[in-house]
Parts: C-alpha cells; sequence; structure tokens
C-alpha cells in the first residue's frame, strides 16, 4: 500500500511539473526553483509534513522533498542552535544530497565526455 | 557593373557564376532524404577532434578545400573568403579557415550567413574587387547545443516549435568562368531587420517568417516580377510554423507562393521519421542544402530561375535572459541557370 | 498589410503545431510516479538494515543521485528524460541530471572554470533560492521564538 501512495502522490507531483512544461515558458531551472521554494513555503504553512507522513518517498523524492528536508532543517537548528541556525540548519540537512550531486558529478566528468545526439 | 534598382535590389550585370560548391554533413543529416546529394557524410560527428567547435571548425576546412578542388582552383587563386557560423566570435570560421592564408572577411547573419556570405561575395565579384571570392558557413548540433541550450547530456524537453541545428558546412565558390552549366548569381537583395515581437527561442521559424516576407516582398516589387516567374523560392530555416506563417504574411499582401516555395529545414530531414520537432535549421542548413541538392539541380538545368532566402534569426542567449524579443532578417539572391 | 505584434502573436499560435500534452501528462505520471515508488523501495530497505527514517530518506537521496550520475555520464539519461518529461525533471533525478550534465560538457574548458564552475549553471539557482527560502523560513522561526 505505501508504494501505490509514493506510486499516485509522486506521479500527481510530477504532473504538476508537465502543465508548467506544455502550458507556460518556464525554462527548467525556473521550474526546479519553483519547487524547492514551494516545498519550503508548504512546509512552513504546515502542509507538506502530513503529506510526506501519508506517501513518503512520494512526497520526499520530488524537488518539493528537497525544500521540506531544508526546512525541517532549519526548525531543528533554530530550536537547538538558535540564531545560528537559520544559516546553519537548510544546508547541513541536505548536505548529503547537495555533496553527493557534486561528487558523483564531478567523478562522472572524468571518466565520460559528452556524446552527440543526432542518432 | 552593378545597378541599384527599385529600394532593395542590386542586379548584377556581369552575373557572376558560382564555380563550385561543396557540402559536408553529419550522420542525421546523412540518414535524412537529401542523403545521396552531400560530398561527405561524418558518421563520426567529432571528426576525431576533441571538443565540438574544433568538429565545426574541421567541417569548414573540409568544405571550402573540396569546394576548390571541384573548382580546381587553389587557396591562393581566392582574393576573398567570406565566413560564419553560430558560434560566439564566430570560433568556427576563424579557426577553420586559419591555415588557408586567403583573406578573411568574418560575417555574422545568424542562420542567414550562406545567402550573405554568397551576397558578398557575388558583389564583390560582380564590383572587380575579386576575380574569385569563397562563401562559407558551418553549424553543429552539438556546438550550438552547449551554447544556446543545454548540455547533451541534459534532460531537457523540447518544444513542438523548435528546430533541430543541422550538423553541416556548405562553401561555395564565385568566380567568372569558362563553364556554361555554372549557375550565375544575377540579383542580390539584402533584407531589413524585422521584428514582430516574438520572444519564443524555441519558435525561431515564427521569429524569422516576417523579415523572409518583407524580402520577398521588396524583391518582386522591385523586379516587377511575380512567384509564377520563380521555379523554386527557397527559404533558409523557417522549418513547419514558420513557413505557414510566411505563406500567410504573404497572402496578405496578395502574394501567393505556397506552389512553388520549399524551405531547406523542411528538405533536409524527414519531419516523421528523425524526431526533429519544427525541422532544421543553423546555418549550416540552407548552407548544405544550397551547396548539394540545389546546386546540382541548377546544373542539371532542372532549376532554371529561382530565389534563395536564408533567413536568421538575430538573438543571443543574453539578449533572451534580457528579455528582448527575436529580430529576424533574411537576405534573398535571384540565380538562375 | 503587415500585422501588429498581437495580431502575430495570434497567427503564430495558430500555425505552431500543439503539443501532445495528454500523453506527457501519462508519461510524466507514471515514469514521476515509479521514480518515487522505486525511492519508497529503497528507504524501506534502508530502514530494514537498521536506520533511521531521517538517515535513509538521505541515503535514498544520494543513491538516485548515484544512479543518474552513472546512467548520465554512460550518455543515457538523456533518452529517458526525453521520454518521462517531468517525471524526470521533478524527482531529485532532475536536479542530479542538472548537476552532472555540465560538468561531463564543459570538462573541455577545465576542471576550475570547466567542470568546476558550470556544474552549477542549472542547478546553483535552486540550491541558492532553496537555503535563502529556509534562512527566511529560520529568522521568522527565530523571531516567533522570542515571545
Amino acid at each position: 500500500m505505501e508504494y501505490v501512495k509514493a506510486f499516485v502522490v509522486g506521479g500527481l507531483i510530477c504532473v504538476v511539473g508537465q502543465v508548467l512544461i506544455d502550458f507556460t515558458k518556464l525554462t527548467p531551472a525556473r521550474i526546479l526553483v519553483g519547487y524547492v521554494v514551494s516545498g519550503v513555503l508548504l512546509t512552513a504553512l504546515g502542509v507538506y509534513e502530513p503529506l510526506v507522513n501519508f506517501a513518503g518517498a512520494g512526497a520526499t523524492v520530488p524537488l518539493s522533498g528537497f525544500g521540506y528536508t531544508l526546512a525541517k532543517g532549519v526548525e531543528r537548528a533554530v530550536r537547538e542552535d538558535g540564531l545560528l541556525g537559520v544559516l546553519t540548519g537548510g544546508l547541513t540537512a541536505t548536505a548529503a544530497g547537495i555533496s553527493a550531486a557534486m561528487v558523483f558529478g564531478y567523478l562522472a566528468a572524468l571518466i565520460s565526455r559528452s556524446s552527440d545526439k543526432s542518432k | 557593373m552593378a545597378k541599384r534598382i527599385g529600394t532593395d535590389t542590386v542586379i548584377c550585370e556581369t552575373e557572376p557564376q558560382i564555380l563550385s560548391a561543396a557540402a559536408i554533413v553529419g550522420k542525421k543529416e546523412g540518414e535524412g532524404p537529401l542523403q545521396e546529394h552531400f560530398d561527405v557524410i561524418h558518421e563520426d560527428t567529432t571528426l576525431c577532434e576533441k571538443s565540438w567547435e574544433k568538429a565545426e571548425s574541421r567541417m569548414q576546412s573540409e568544405a571550402l578545400s573540396r569546394a576548390l578542388d571541384k573548382a580546381m582552383l587553389a587557396p591562393a587563386d581566392v582574393q576573398y573568403v567570406f565566413a560564419g557560423d553560430l558560434l560566439n566570435q564566430c570560433i568556427g570560421s576563424a579557426f577553420g579557415l586559419r591555415s588557408t592564408n586567403i583573406p578573411f572577411l568574418g560575417q555574422y547573419g545568424a542562420c542567414s550567413t550562406m545567402a550573405q556570405t554568397l551576397a558578398m561575395a557575388s558583389l564583390f565579384v560582380e564590383g572587380g574587387i575579386a576575380r574569385t571570392a569563397a562563401a562559407v558557413t558551418s553549424s553543429h548540433f552539438c556546438s550550438a547545443e552547449r551554447q544556446f541550450r543545454f548540455p547533451l547530456e541534459y534532460g531537457g524537453v523540447r518544444t513542438p516549435t523548435s528546430q533541430w541545428t543541422v550538423t553541416g558546412s556548405g562553401a561555395a565558390v564565385i568566380g567568372h568562368g569558362e563553364d556554361e552549366s555554372c549557375p550565375r548569381v544575377c540579383a542580390v537583395t539584402v533584407g531589413r531587420m524585422i521584428d514582430l515581437g516574438v520572444k519564443d527561442a524555441n519558435n525561431m521559424g515564427a521569429a524569422m517568417a516576417p523579415a523572409a516576407s518583407t524580402t520577398i516582398a521588396a524583391f518582386l516589387n522591385d523586379t516587377g516580377t511575380r512567384p509564377e516567374d520563380y521555379d523554386l523560392i527557397l527559404t533558409g530555416d523557417l522549418g513547419y510554423t514558420g513557413s505557414r506563417l510566411l505563406i500567410e504574411l504573404l497572402r496578405r499582401e496578395n502574394i501567393d507562393i505556397h506552389k512553388n516555395h520549399a524551405d531547406c529545414g523542411l528538405l533536409i530531414f524527414d519531419r516523421e521519421k528523425q524526431d526533429v520537432k519544427a525541422g532544421g535549421s543553423g546555418c549550416g542548413c540552407a548552407g548544405s542544402v544550397f551547396c548539394s541538392y540545389v546546386m546540382h539541380r541548377l546544373r542539371k538545368k532542372e532549376l532554371r530561375n529561382i530565389l534563395f532566402v536564408a533567413t536568421g534569426a538575430m538573438m543571443s542567449t543574453t539578449s533572451s535572459q534580457q528579455g528582448e524579443s527575436i529580430p529576424g532578417i533574411a537576405h534573398l539572391l535571384n540565380i538562375r541557370s | 498589410m503587415k500585422p501588429t505584434p498581437g495580431e502575430y502573436s495570434k497567427m503564430t499560435g495558430k500555425a505552431s503545431p500543439p503539443s501532445s500534452f495528454v500523453k506527457d501528462m501519462i508519461l510524466a505520471f507514471v515514469c514521476g510516479g515509479a521514480v518515487c515508488t522505486v525511492g519508497q523501495l529503497l528507504c524501506g530497505l534502508y530502514q530494514n538494515a537498521g536506520m533511521s527514517q531521517t538517515a535513509a530518506r538521505s541515503t535514498v537521496s544520494v543513491s538516485l543521485i548515484g544512479i543518474v550520475a552513472i546512467l548520465t555520464a554512460f550518455n543515457v539519461y538523456d533518452d529517458f528524460a526525453k521520454f518521462a518529461g517531468a517525471g524526470s525533471l521533478v524527482p531529485i533525478t532532475g536536479f542530479a541530471n542538472a548537476m552532472v550534465s555540465p560538468a561531463i560538457e564543459f570538462k573541455t574548458e577545465g576542471h576550475v572554470m570547466g567542470i568546476g564552475a558550470k556544474m552549477f549553471s542549472i542547478a546553483g539557482p535552486v540550491i541558492l533560492y532553496g537555503t535563502f527560502a529556509s534562512a527566511v523560513y529560520g529568522l521568522i522561526i527565530w523571531i516567533f521564538r522570542l515571545f
């Protein structure tokens, strides 16, 4: 059952993105920024956490989940460290993902080169 | 000597000849409908170079040396080469031709560059400034993608109006020769920049169509001719969307070209089979189609009197990010055989 | 008669081929859903192996980013993305591809200004605005806690 929930909620979050691609002139970078900021905002408003509890990875894997992690991180850090937590919370909670993308990205660049897509 | 008529058109009275032309393309273009017409089809589009820009430069030097070979000329016989491409500061042309030692004039006309360089070379020969001049252009899908859009491995989504940059290069040599079968450049109309407010860089056909219609209308008006007088009105790379708009725009001025209009961007690929969305684009699109298929048909006299109208979208990633609309341009050559 | 920019915009809309949005939506739903299901599956595995829920979720992100890095390096991720549309863009996979692909592409411009700088050309804004939004949120919580 948890897989079905993850599938449906995750799928629907992606459909919203497809609507933005097909019906607006938003570039991919803008859409990604929109998702992350919305994730932070919805978590702040207390809307996103219930969705995460309901759908699990269906809500955490989309980029809005990245925003959720940032917001939860900052909540905890402010609770524990006060004002300093405002600056440390977000990146600390998302450090694994960002570092992974940088490290794997660099390794990928070392071993690979781009290929012609005119096939 | 050249003679101006009407508002925008120059008649070339000595009728400079296109002595030879050559087209080099990549794999995808080589799988398209014009396959048999290209001089060289590179299955490996890196051309064994370390970067896509170097590959593009190499295509230009190959295209020019092939064209010169066909005309049995050496680089030293050419007084000027006019060349351009889409890369920043036209490095495709500069680095491709730096070892030729021919006096070089870099040109930028976006995708209209083939018509622009042909026009310049013809006018230089017409005016007696050069005995022989060459016109070269190129574009490469990969170098254009990484400059204008996204990294090649990026999973972007293409919109249906977007066009596919042709990997190809065209080169032509202009002069006065003995061979009567060489096509002749009889008139040139240099286009004006027209901007009807299109901002979508994924719909360049729409941005360029008004310029093409303005140039074609100006030429017909200046010469007092009608579309029926020509076997073919060939636009550069308007693609599906731009071609439809061009026909519609000219119809509003009571000019009907739908019977003899064709577009290089639609000729070079099979849109049904090759997933190129609205069709081909890039300097190499008009360049490689003109220097192969069109030249062959002119030489065989299947085409006797054509208008070649290459179109360009004068934008950059910077102007797009600053929210500017896209000015279009189109240059026309009347070529007879 | 030349059309005005307004009229021309209408003509352009009419002449442009439509996007096949029903098909796009279905593919985005199915592929995006599938990526999330894989995430859920991995999350379950990691928790069974003894990880806390928070650690498992971070490890899921790392795993998906790793898979995307491999697929991008082998020049196949863009094929999946072309097919899946937003189904590949919206999940963390889209973010990973946005960092890995420019790193590979701009290797020719060197390790520092090529790979190093261009890696953040698409994903940088995501990190900036995400972090900025979280800092604003943190500041608001902090101010509220004073009273």
